[in-house]
């Protein structure tokens, strides 16, 4: 049982801290610009194809620095050449504008790499055992994601909240006229936000390319559970965020662990429920099978019990 | 708060027309409904699908619009709306052909009921929050409805979802709902209802109010109403005909399965009745049936279908954010005007280097999918009457340069198109002054 809960502790915040590394940008561009990046989750697929084919190319350690690279700049030119000139038409044609992109970009991807997945495989360089917990070993590369997604935290962190730009840019937010008087280059400000947004989502893309399939369906696997992350831990909030994504990947994680169903527990109790009785079905769902709601299920909770998520402090 | 709804020009307050134009276009509307399936090249078995395909998109589209167009929520999940209450007219089928005296024809009314119920459920959540959160809620809504139709296969039926036939029961006025053409009347009856009913919706008080919640929630509150309860009522209200367009589904297929509460369709609605235009009442519908029959007449010719789609919907929010209504209705001041010609020619010019853009795009689309995705057919194809072999690089440069050529071209001729139109709006304010 300890077993059990150590190794399932330990891969839930494995993949907590994937999907921070995915909300993160998500959270930067959202805080920053306003903006819910809905491309956001097929960046980090283009990461995870990018990587893959820049491995082949040039090897992995230098795919890790050219794969983000070449999404920060992907993200620049949505920002410079399609963003900016919908943002007149409101938030609402922005929302749309980036969730056509995210229907672009996995055709567009399609049209490149095909329909199956390509063999991306964890490099022989971060493959070893780093140590091993009652007899299964911890690989490296899961090592390697975790210093990356909390260097990121840190580093958005204090980039933030201490430093001089991080107020340039929090301040252009809510009075561009007033930051562009001062004599800040506003425009060129969003465009470096969601440019390194989105290397940060190609950088998760590399790291989480190979921890899942990367396929052209890669995007619509993961991009609804982040989206639920950033609403329960509280829209444009990091910390929430980072809570969030962890609660969520534990809690998954542990219940894909859970062999039992609501039938094993009323079993238990005493109480006979045959095939016959009304919502067997529902009974026998085991707690594994219903794994994928998880994140789901946590957000409509959050939402009876307190709407603007963990750590959201305003209305947006 | 922000709002993030307002679509653009938004017409908030449409002129209501006099009643007796009001009747004298619904009345129009059913006639050509009646006389559709009997024109030629809809008057077989095909076209008559089509059509019903396009009725009961064309309600579906015009319940997301309650929400989007009408009550600035955007939502990524109102497919579940229409997969539920099509799983519950299904059941009820079912239940007719074991011997219930229910008219099939009237089966629907259990899935705008379920839709209803959902509606008021689910409402009860995601209208807590409007914005950008309502959208995130409805995506995560929506899966959750998705993921769960799968855990439960003695209702949903898994992949292969729930059968069940339209024949088999009480004919209602002779309707047997055998041959496809009454499976079109059942639609095209059951869609001028739930489209004069939210039409009219948009016309009471609480329609009313969706607007002003639209466009200005901060003023609604000041004024004293609840905004969470008006996109309640929205919300229920877009439920229920998310419903019976899903009953209609149900009807038309005989079959529904977990996609119809998928993803994929709720984002097809939203295609739909952006791409039609979210200000006009007409738009969803003229999105609706524009897409069904692209959708019919293209995806049986390309596996890139869903690129082109992606393609025009992102050009319609960058160049056209009121939709392809917003398009048409642009023109009506300018129709009677002598320039109107001069308009008319001026997108006669343009056309042609936009097409020769357009089909060298469609050469690299078409030979790169096929390329990556169809690598067991070969590499060469046929694409506009001509051979080409996607091997060599010479049909790739020929689509380049004809990308390139038509670009440079089609931007030289815009200002013949700008001029023209500049030209026919002052002859259309200087007779509207006259008047």
């Amino acid at each position: 049982m300890l077993e059990l809960a150590t190794v399932s502790l330990l891969n839930g915040i494995v993949y907590g801290l994937l999907l921070f590394m995915l909300t993160s940008g998500l959270t930067l561009i959202f805080s920053m610009m306003g903006v819910l990046n809905f491309a956001h989750a097929s960046v980090f697929m283009v990461g995870a194809y990018l990587s893959y084919q820049f491995a082949r190319w040039v090897g992995f350690w230098p795919a890790l620095v050219i794969a983000p690279l070449a999404c920060g700049l992907i993200g620049a030119a949505i920002e410079r050449y399609g963003l900016r000139h919908v943002h007149k038409s409101g938030h609402v044609a922005e929302i749309l504008f980036t969730f056509g992109l995210a229907y672009l970009i996995e055709e567009l991807v399609t049209m490149i790499w095909g329909r199956n997945a390509v063999a991306n495989s964890v490099p022989a360089v971060i493959d070893f055992p780093l140590f091993s917990l009652f007899g299964s070993s911890f690989p490296a590369y899961k090592g390697l994601m975790m210093a990356i997604s909390i260097a990121m935290f840190v580093f958005l962190y204090v980039a933030l909240k201490r430093t001089r730009i991080g107020l340039v840019i929090q301040a252009a937010l809510t009075h561009p006229q007033m930051v562009g008087a001062l004599g800040h280059d506003v425009p060129g400000i969003f465009v470096l936000v969601f440019a390194v947004g989105s290397a940060l989502a190609g950088l998760a893309g590399v790291i989480g390319g190979f921890m899942l399939l990367t396929q052209p369906t890669l995007a619509n696997a993961i991009g609804p559970i982040v989206f639920v992350v950033v609403v329960i831990g509280g829209l444009g909030s990091l910390g929430g965020a980072l809570i969030a994504s962890m609660l969520i990947g534990i809690l998954q994680t542990f219940a894909v662990a859970i062999d039992y169903s609501l039938l094993d527990a009323l079993r238990a109790a005493g109480i006979a429920v045959t095939r016959a009785s009304p919502l067997y079905d529902f009974y026998s769902i085991k707690v594994a099978t219903a794994a994928p709601i998880v994140p789901y299920v946590l957000l409509v909770l959050m939402l009876i019990v307190r709407p603007r998520g963990l750590m959201g402090k305003r209305d947006v | 708060m922000k709002s993030v709804a307002a679509a653009p020009e938004m017409t908030s307050a449409e002129p209501t027309p006099s009643w007796m134009t009001r009747s004298r276009t619904w009345v129009g509307a059913a006639a050509i409904l009646l006389v559709l399936p009997h024109i030629p090249g809809l008057n077989a078995d095909f076209g008559r699908s089509l059509l019903s395909q396009m009725g009961i998109a064309a309600v579906f589209a015009l319940s997301f619009n309650l929400l989007l167009g009408q009550t600035g929520l955007l939502s990524f999940g109102h497919a579940v709306y229409f997969g539920l209450g099509g799983y519950a007219t299904v059941h009820l089928m079912r239940a007719i052909n074991h011997g219930l005296p229910v008219p099939v024809p009237l089966a629907p009314l259990a899935g705008a009921a379920t839709g209803l119920l959902f509606g008021v459920l689910f409402g009860s959540v995601t209208t807590r929050r409007a914005g950008t959160i309502f959208a995130l809620i409805t995506l995560g809504i929506g899966e959750l409805v998705y993921a769960t139709t799968f855990m439960l296969p003695s209702y949903f039926g898994g992949e292969e979802g729930i059968t069940a036939s339209r024949t088999r029961g009480p004919a209602l006025l002779g309707f047997d709902l055998g041959p496809q053409l009454q499976v079109y009347y059942v639609v095209a009856l059951w869609a001028i209802i739930a489209a004069a009913l939210m039409y009219a919706f948009t016309r009471t008080p609480v329609g009313r109010m969706c607007n002003a919640v639209r466009d200005n929630p901060e003023r609604v509150e000041f004024v004293g109403y609840n905004t969470q309860r008006v996109r309640f009522v929205a919300f229920s209200a877009a439920g229920l005909f998310a419903g019976l367009a899903g009953g209609l589904h149900a009807i038309n297929y005989e079959i529904v399965a977990a996609d119809s509460v998928s993803a994929l369709r709720s984002g097809t609605v939203l295609l739909m009745t952006y791409i039609g235009g979210v200000g006009r009442f007409i738009g969803p519908v003229i999105g609706a049936a524009v897409l069904t029959w692209l959708q019919a007449s293209l995806s049986g010719y390309t596996s890139a279908w869903l690129f082109y789609l992606g393609l025009f919907f992102m050009a319609i929010i960058v160049f056209a954010p009121a939709g392809l209504a917003g398009l048409i209705l642009m023109h009506r001041p300018i129709i009677r005007m002598p320039a109107f010609w001069r308009v008319l020619r001026a997108y006669a010019i343009a056309f042609a280097p936009a097409l020769v853009m357009t089909i060298g795009a469609i050469v690299i689309i078409e030979m790169s999918y096929r390329l990556s995705t169809q690598p067991e057919l070969g590499t060469r194809m046929r694409l506009f009457w001509t051979d080409i072999d996607a091997a060599t690089p010479w049909p790739w440069l020929a689509a380049v340069v004809m990308i390139v050529s038509g670009f440079v071209v089609f931007r030289k001729t815009w200002p013949i198109v700008a001029q023209a139109w500049q030209q026919a709006t002052t002859e259309a304010s200087v007779a509207a002054g006259a008047r």
